[in-house]
């Protein structure tokens, strides 16, 4: 139940923060992508259960206050989450190297789907142009918020776990 | 409680499961075109105060280091100018600001009068899209002050968007430099229409929107003129500036012509925006 909540409420926080301070902070318009973040952080720290149900909200959120239909975003951050889920068994919270390489290829395949859905098929053809100054700088930008949020993330959940434990031994 | 911890629902079944009701809610709010509903009064409850709370503070931020910005020029110009200098430019100075607020007032006075009847509620920008894709934002006045769906949003001189969806608290307005943003326009001294198209590409490289299949066959139309929301538009009201043309050229086909536009509004600095709490009569029943 802590847990739920905890992890609720960095969704909350990090929605907010997406949309209102990384905004005013924006580099040539371009800010970084938190939810993808925090999505996939969960999917690879906790599996492919608890990244499906962190990445469907994170997605939820998105698409209730700036997408077009509801359901698209959380459809791709759902799977995001569930794929990342899959690293679990080869994550080892020292190496920071995973982290940044899942989270990185996350923002990717992300930009990519919605480029792909939204812009690609109305005619927008110039790829390249919008991977060079959509894609490439978010994720950039990304990976430079990922080292400060990843591990503040890596913390939080190293408490819940030990919190469960204990509680766990209690019981028994 | 008990009883769900003993049932493990498998990761694989629940994926199955969120994606087919993802593909509903997609489906329901695709040909409905319901967004929300519920879900909206949930999350603007629980997210707007929150974000005007947070959009409070980053104002009153931005104005504090604002003034000490100030402070720290002014005393700076102090140390460098003598004071002859100090008191020819800062005459100068007032009454370039006073030329700059007679002019403003002009055209404030000229934009009310243009649009005098309309009734407008002041709303504040709290929220911007959370990827780098669309230029969609959000306002915190709702159903509660009477703020509809397709209600136009305009900010001082110009046209910055449309209501697309709306919460009690909040409404959810598309830019017209939205990549999908499509506004039927016309150029003010010909009367001219053509469309003016958001485009990520042309705004990110030099801050301008596309226009469109202007037909302009007397050869009129020039560089800088004003282009206004067209009379035939089902959505817009008539007559609300959008910008200025930037470039203009003929097209292949030798009878429209396409080019850019400025748009008259600064969107990179939007705080503060007017919602016009009319809509466009559009001669359809409901």
């Amino acid at each position: 139940m802590k847990r739920k909540i905890t992890v609720v409420l960095i969704v909350v926080i990090c929605f907010l923060l997406q949309s209102t301070l990384f905004k005013a902070l924006s580099i040539a318009s371009i800010s970084p992508n938190l939810l993808i973040i925090v999505t996939s952080s969960f999917g690879f720290m906790r599996g492919k259960k608890e990244g499906l149900l962190t990445g469907f909200l994170c997605g939820l959120c998105i698409d209730i206050f700036y997408g077009e239909t509801i359901g698209t975003y959380a459809m791709i951050y759902m799977y995001l989450g569930y794929i990342n889920g899959r690293f679990r068994k080869i994550f080892f919270p020292e190496d920071i190297k995973l982290p940044i390489i899942l989270i990185t290829a996350s923002d990717f395949v992300c930009n990519i789907l919605i480029y792909f859905f939204q812009f690609l098929f109305r005619g927008r053809f110039h790829f390249l142009y919008y991977a060079i100054h959509i894609i490439i700088p978010e994720l950039v930008y990304t990976i430079l918020v990922t080292v400060f949020l990843y591990f503040i993330l890596l913390k939080i959940n190293q408490k819940l776990e030990l919190a469960e434990k204990r509680s766990t031994r209690r019981v028994v | 409680m008990k009883r769900k911890s003993k049932f493990k629902l498998p990761s694989k079944y629940m994926l199955i499961i969120l994606t087919v009701l993802c593909g509903i809610l997609v489906y329901v709010s695709f040909t409905m075109n319901l967004s929300g509903g519920p879900l909206n009064t949930v999350a603007g409850y629980v997210f707007i105060p929150m974000q005007k709370g947070i959009n409070y503070v980053g104002l009153w931020i931005s104005d504090k280091t604002d003034n000490l910005k100030d402070l720290k020029d002014v005393m700076e110009e102090n140390a460098s100018l003598k004071a002859q200098v100090d008191d020819l430019t800062s005459e100068l100075n007032t009454i370039k600001l006073e030329q700059y607020e007679l002019n403003n007032l002009r055209e404030l006075l000229k934009l009310d009068q243009k649009y005098p009847s309309y009734e407008k509620v002041a709303a504040n920008v709290i929220g911007k899209d959370a990827g780098n894709w669309f230029s969609i934002f959000t306002i915190d006045k709702g159903t509660k002050d009477g703020v509809e769906i397709d209600m136009n949003v305009i900010a001082g001189s110009g046209l910055v968007g449309i209501v697309t969806d709306v919460g009690p608290n909040y409404a959810k307005v598309r830019s017209i430099i939205d990549d999908v943003s499509k506004v039927s326009s016309m150029v003010l001294t010909t009367s001219d229409r053509c469309i003016v198209n958001g485009d990520l590409q042309q705004m990110n490289s030099s801050q301008n929107i596309l226009l469109t299949d202007l037909k302009d066959s007397d050869d009129k139309v020039a560089v800088g003129d004003p282009v206004v929301t067209s009379n035939i538009s089902d959505k817009y009201l008539q007559g609300i500036l959008v910008g200025y043309i930037n470039t203009l050229g003929t097209d292949s086909n030798n009878l429209t012509k396409s080019g850019t536009v400025t748009p008259a509004v600064d969107f990179e600095h939007l705080e503060e925006v007017l919602v016009i709490l009319e809509k466009k009569e559009s001669g359809e029943e409901e």
